[in-house]
């Protein structure tokens, strides 16, 4: 046959081709990729634990670094340092050119658990005590900014995943059940999913909030929000699918199983959620920032992740002091974080919905649909 | 047009009963009777607790209690606040007022600059004008408005050409109405622009969407070859029709603002409902928590019902549609 050999490529194949023309989307998934990848190994790439406190550091800025020594390039090293006031009793810290601490790597530091299971002490890059190694700089109680950054990461990136998984999964369920039925069972779910989506998102968050009790532990508060999140955040997924099995139940195919006698749960997961799945797919890019800006919000008034474990929000209300911004800068970095994130995720998102319209890709060849 | 604006009312109506339905049973799973507190604090006397155990129905199964709430609220009575000390109808008024300051002023500015800036860079498709501005909305739409708050908090502080939060300075009461109105928005342009500033990317980007596909369609290109002038051609024609699918946005946008605003509110210090909603619930206040749920959801329908009903004037489709 004359066709046999060409390849019949689906719209999700159709659309990643496009994709990889986009340089800045690329640019962005690459970030993404390193930003998840280091909070996975956060541990290790971190100097130190989130919650190791150096009070005589507090606030101190980020180290400086030497490579030059008497003219030559050398071991990385950095000097202690001492705090001392200046004329206004402002707090200046000093370089102690007493003593040379060299950057050493693969050094054994505060302790941490490898993705949470096996018991290690390796860091990537550190140095000896008593100095302590700021890249980034210190926060109030001397802790370093680059290890709560990496163990921030794990918290929001995490929870922005989670939350998208939970939510997708019952907007998947409750969208696909009342696009299929239709009648009276879409009615109801749909003013359900309206009843939700009519309350203010951040008010309901912060009710929700109210609703979870005084003694939750943080890991019990870090699942609270997750399910928070996810319940605001199923309803608009559901609405999306929903409009799009109303019209898939109508294609040839449903109409076959139909006759073949396959159950209803069958047809919907196995014929007709699959099709949603292309555009399911930037519709869940985009609302991953959602999640990301939500727990931080949270974190960000108190009602989040608390002391000591650190999530990017949570170091941010540190930040809502003027003085402390104009004196130690570098604790806004979580701010750029998430702006990083967020911006990636909606980079990825558009690019793949401009790479799914069909008007805009421009390719007239395609397997009959 | 009337028969239209009934329909809505009426279905606006169980879905506000469905609401009223879900604060209520959030209310009822936060563990803990507020009665609990009142009868430790010594300052309520024990007809006093007597008294809201009546009104409030708490010894009465759930069902009843639901219905006495929904009669309570339709009369006014809408619980008593602990943190503030008096009825929590007192105090949600003002805050309610503010806020919709606040976010009307947010919502014109988003509207009137993103909209130009929209056409304009429909205008000038692929042109350096039109790349700057689809790099800087990805830029802004990103920006947690949070974080633009605190910038421009610190940069204020730097310059002080602006106040830094509040919604009035110490001299208020003294001023004239003109003057009372410009010390406002003064107050007003910081957390305005951060809250406005992720929603003008979002509807610039969507505008210039729009406008380019209308201006691709043939009654644009007829009206070329008629010969009409191209300022008539765009504005008269091309526009009225791009700016159509966007007011349907209009009730989901307002309702978008009040929860972005109460964040903002809470970091510029502005006196609105989103700030109190915040005490509400650091300080367990709940019935001054589902107040403040209740009135934002009934913006949230009135700004629906507001869109609805825009939309049905600009676009006689949708009266006739729902017969």
């Amino acid at each position: 046959m004359l066709f046999d050999d060409e390849k019949h490529l689906s719209e999700f194949q159709l659309a990643m081709r496009q994709f990889r023309r986009h340089r800045f989307a690329l640019f962005c998934v690459v970030l993404l990729a390193g930003l998840y990848l280091s909070a996975l190994l956060a541990g290790f790439l971190a100097p130190y634990s989130y919650k190791s406190e150096a009070r005589d550091y507090s606030y101190a800025p980020p180290s400086r670094v030497h490579f030059w020594e008497h003219g030559y390039l050398t071991r990385p090293y950095i000097y202690g340092t001492r705090l001392t006031f200046n004329e206004y009793y402002q707090r200046i810290y000093k370089e102690d050119r007493s003593q040379k601490y060299p950057v050493k790597f693969f050094v054994k530091g505060d302790p941490y658990k490898i993705l949470g299971v096996w018991p290690s002490s390796t860091h990537l890059f550190g140095v000896d005590a008593p100095a302590r190694l700021y890249l980034l700089g210190a926060d109030a109680r001397g802790r370093d900014v680059l290890s709560r950054l990496l163990y921030g990461g794990q918290v929001s990136l995490s929870i922005g995943l989670i939350g998208v998984a939970i939510s997708f999964s019952i907007g998947l369920l409750v969208g696909g059940a009342a696009g299929f039925y239709g009648g009276r069972v879409d009615n109801v779910l749909m003013r359900l999913c309206e009843m939700i989506m009519m309350v203010p998102g951040f008010y309901l968050l912060l009710a929700l909030r109210a609703a979870v009790p005084d003694s939750f532990t943080s890991v019990q508060v870090y699942v609270a929000i997750i399910v928070i999140l996810s319940f605001i955040g199923w309803a608009g997924l559901a609405r999306i699918i929903r409009g799009m099995c109303l019209s898939l139940r109508e294609r040839d195919y449903v109409l076959a199983a139909r006759s073949l006698g396959v159950s209803d749960a069958r047809i919907i997961l196995r014929h007709i959620l699959p099709h949603t799945m292309s555009y399911s797919i930037f519709a869940v890019m985009l609302s991953i920032p959602g999640y990301i800006l939500g727990e931080s919000a949270l974190s960000l008034i108190g009602l989040g992740i608390q002391d000591p474990y650190a999530s990017w929000g949570n170091m941010l209300s540190e930040a809502m002091s003027i003085v402390r911004i104009h004196f130690a800068p570098w604790i806004l970095w979580p701010a750029f974080l998430i702006f990083v994130t967020v911006m990636s995720f909606n980079v990825i998102g558009n690019t793949l919905r401009d790479c799914l319209d069909p008007m805009l890709r421009g390719e007239a060849t395609r397997d009959a649909a | 047009m009337g028969r239209y604006v009934l329909q809505r009312l009426l279905v606006a109506i169980p879905m506000l009963l469905g609401m009223i339905l879900i604060t209520f049973i959030l209310m009822r799973i936060t563990p803990g009777n507020y009665l609990d507190t009142m009868k430790m604090d010594p300052q309520f006397s024990a007809e006093t607790i007597e008294r809201y155990q009546k009104l409030y129905q708490l010894d009465k199964p759930l069902w009843r209690q639901y219905l006495q709430w929904i009669f309570n609220v339709c009369r006014g009575e809408w619980g008593y606040s602990f943190h503030y000390n008096i009825p929590v109808a007192k105090i949600i008024g003002g805050r309610l007022l503010n806020t919709l300051i606040l976010s009307l002023a947010s919502f014109f500015l988003t509207w009137c600059v993103a909209i130009p800036l929209g056409i304009w860079a429909a205008l000038r498709r692929d042109q350096w004008p039109d790349k700057v501005i689809q790099f800087g909305s990805y830029i802004f739409l990103s920006l947690p408005s949070f974080f633009v708050a605190m910038v421009l908090l610190f940069w204020a502080s730097q310059t002080g050409i602006l106040p830094l939060g509040g919604m009035y300075g110490p001299n208020f009461d003294r001023l004239s109405l003109g003057q009372q109105v410009l010390e406002v928005a003064r107050h007003l342009v910081i957390p305005a622009t951060a809250l406005s500033l992720g929603s003008m990317a979002a509807l610039q980007r969507i505008m210039r969407g729009n406008m380019l596909e209308v201006l691709g369609q043939k009654y644009i290109l007829t009206a070329r070859a008629k010969g009409l002038p191209e300022g008539r051609v765009i504005y008269t024609h091309a526009l009225r029709n791009a700016v159509n699918p966007l007011i349907t946005l209009l009730g989901y946008e307002f309702s978008g603002l009040l929860s972005g605003a109460a964040l903002i509110e809470i970091i510029c210090s502005w006196p609105g409902l989103g700030s109190l909603m915040l005490t509400a619930v650091r300080s367990k206040d709940i019935y001054l928590v589902m107040a403040s749920m209740m009135m934002g959801g009934i913006l949230f329908l009135v700004g629906n019902l507001l869109a609805d009903i825009a939309l049905a004037k600009v676009d006689p489709r949708i009266r006739y549609e729902g017969r």
